[in-house]
């Protein structure tokens, strides 16, 4: 029974999909509402995304430099390309993803969800609204165009995080990290960090909007679904994540 | 002019509809009444295309809703304003946005048109200086002021409510069923109007249909629905004690 409920959910994602590419009514309306969610997910999550990355970074260089100095044989500036490629690689887009799935997948699960509750997406519909396409559409446009700037403010953001932890804690000099920054640069890491940073909003927004678009019943399911898309999402992620790497590394 | 004709339809086993045939005219505030639970909401949204009835059909001037798809309804929506049981308005837009919503979703008026005209519905509803206040700021006979001029700002052919009245004192209620009469003789439109409330079906009610367990007990107008001899009626219209008493010193006096 699990499986069939879950397969029947899978569907009806999939034509929730499928219906959101439509041919707008009013190019400007859904403009104006893409602007206003890539407003929302921008400016309201640069701050968390851009100290978590900071401070990630900073401890990734703290850790393995005490490992590195246990072992003696490896340079210090190897820390530089090190930082940058665990910022580039993995804890930029993962560790933001699941910091957006907590906010954005439950910002946007709870909007829609109380606007189908309160039959506001029922009053949408009798105008002869796409509701699909003009509710679900703009925020998961958004997110695709603002998150990935997002991902690489917190690996930029990172990866100066490892530059002050090491100078901070006595490493190794600016000197030495940019040294190691430039070192052995691989340009299909950077191709990586783009790839999830797509896919990653692209699965949170649209599992939160699916979880949302379809509640049923009053505050209690409301909270359920909100919990809800924050789990599938995050779920989605790490899966994707490892699936991504598989892929294309 | 809405005809429907044998709609069915059941959730599970139970069936909710059991074969519905009426018509409701232009200019005319047509009512539906019945116990909670009889039926209304879902045979409103049946016929306003939310949902699916497993058989019969539902004529809009001719047009079938029942096997449209999704753009089809779209098209015919145009034509339809509603006022939902809980508002329904947008609670991230002011008042003035909620009211020119479909404007700018629709029509290609220039933002002064459009102001025009939703200064117009406001005021037609009495409601002329809530402009930039948002749902939440507002009483509840505001906010049925406030769905119904959205519900008619695109001059709809057909105007449909969900017990306008719940949650109304009765002279606001009053004021509402007024306002949705002088709007639906005035712009002939065809409106349909669910309700418990035997003021407003006494007051506005130009035809009657009573649902009873899923089906059409009764038909009539505001001037028979006091004389039926229909049992089931009756014990819907008089239910309190004191209503009988009159209903007796009434049919003694005629
Ligand atoms: N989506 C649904 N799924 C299952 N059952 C439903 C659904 N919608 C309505 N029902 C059932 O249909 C019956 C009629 O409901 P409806 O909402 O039409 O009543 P109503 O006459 O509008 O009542 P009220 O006056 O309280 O609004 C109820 O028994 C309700 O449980
Ligand atoms: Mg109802």
């Amino acid at each position: 029974m699990f499986i069939l409920d879950a397969l029947e959910g899978f569907g009806k994602y999939i034509s929730m999909l499928g219906s959101i590419v439509a041919k707008p009514e009013k190019l400007s309306m859904y403009w104006r509402e893409t602007m206003r969610q890539m407003y929302d997910i921008g400016v309201g999550s640069f701050w968390i995304i851009a100290i978590v990355g900071l401070f990630i970074g900073g401890v990734t260089a703290v850790q393995f430099s005490n490992k590195l100095l246990t072992f003696g044989f490896v340079p210090m500036w190897w820390m530089g390309s090190m930082t940058r490629d665990s910022m580039f690689l993995e804890l930029a887009p993962t560790i933001s993803a699941l910091l957006l799935a907590g906010k954005i997948g439950s910002n946007i699960a709870t909007e829609l969800g109380t606007m189908r509750i309160t039959e506001q997406i029922d009053a949408m519909d009798i105008m002869g609204v796409n509701t699909r396409a003009f509710l679900l559409g703009p925020k998961i446009l958004g997110s695709l165009l603002i998150v990935p700037i997002l991902v690489i403010v917190a690996c930029l953001l990172g990866t100066l995080g490892g530059a002050l932890a090491g100078e901070l804690g006595g490493f190794y000099t600016w000197e030495e990290y940019k040294y190691g920054l430039q070192d052995d640069f691989q340009p299909q890491y950077v191709r990586l960090m783009f790839i999830k940073s797509y896919v990653f909003p692209f699965l949170i927004t649209s599992i939160a909007c699916y979880k949302g678009f379809y509640v049923k019943g009053g505050s209690l399911e409301l909270g359920k679904a909100s919990t809800d898309a924050v789990v599938y999402s995050s779920i989605a992620v790490v899966i994707a994540n490892f699936v991504v790497a598989f892929l294309f590394l | 002019m809405i005809v429907t004709q044998d709609i069915r339809k059941s959730f599970g086993e139970q069936q909710i509809l059991k074969g519905i045939n009426t018509s409701f005219h232009p200019g005319q505030c047509n009512m539906i009444i019945g116990k909670s639970g009889s039926g209304k909401t879902v045979f409103m949204n049946c016929i306003v295309g939310l949902v699916i009835p497993e058989e019969g059909s539902i004529l809009l001037n001719d047009r079938n809703i029942v096997p449209m798809n999704q753009k089809e309804k779209s098209v015919l929506r145009k034509e339809m304003g509603m006022l939902f049981q809980k508002n329904a308005l947008f609670d991230s837009m002011t008042v003035e946005e909620n009211v020119r919503f479909p404007l700018d979703m629709f029509t290609n008026m220039t933002m002064s048109e459009k102001s025009e005209r939703v200064n117009f519905c406001l005021q037609r509803v009495n409601l002329p200086s809530a402009n930039h206040k948002f749902p939440s700021e507002l009483s509840g006979g505001m906010m049925k002021r406030v769905a119904l001029a959205r519900a008619m700002v695109l001059n709809p052919k057909y105007l449909f409510c969900d017990e306008p009245n719940s949650g109304l004192d009765p002279q606001t209620a009053l004021v509402i069923d007024e306002l949705i009469q002088e709007i639906t003789r005035e712009y002939q439109i065809t409106t349909v109007i669910n309700t418990h409330d035997m003021n407003s079906v006494i007051g506005i009610g130009d035809k009657i249909i009573y649902l009873y367990e899923g089906e059409k007990n009764w038909e009539g107008s505001n001037k028979e629905i006091l004389h039926t001899e229909n049992e089931k009626l009756n014990d819907f219209i008089f239910a309190s004690e004191f209503l009988k008493e009159i209903r007796k010193l009434n049919n003694r006096t005629i």
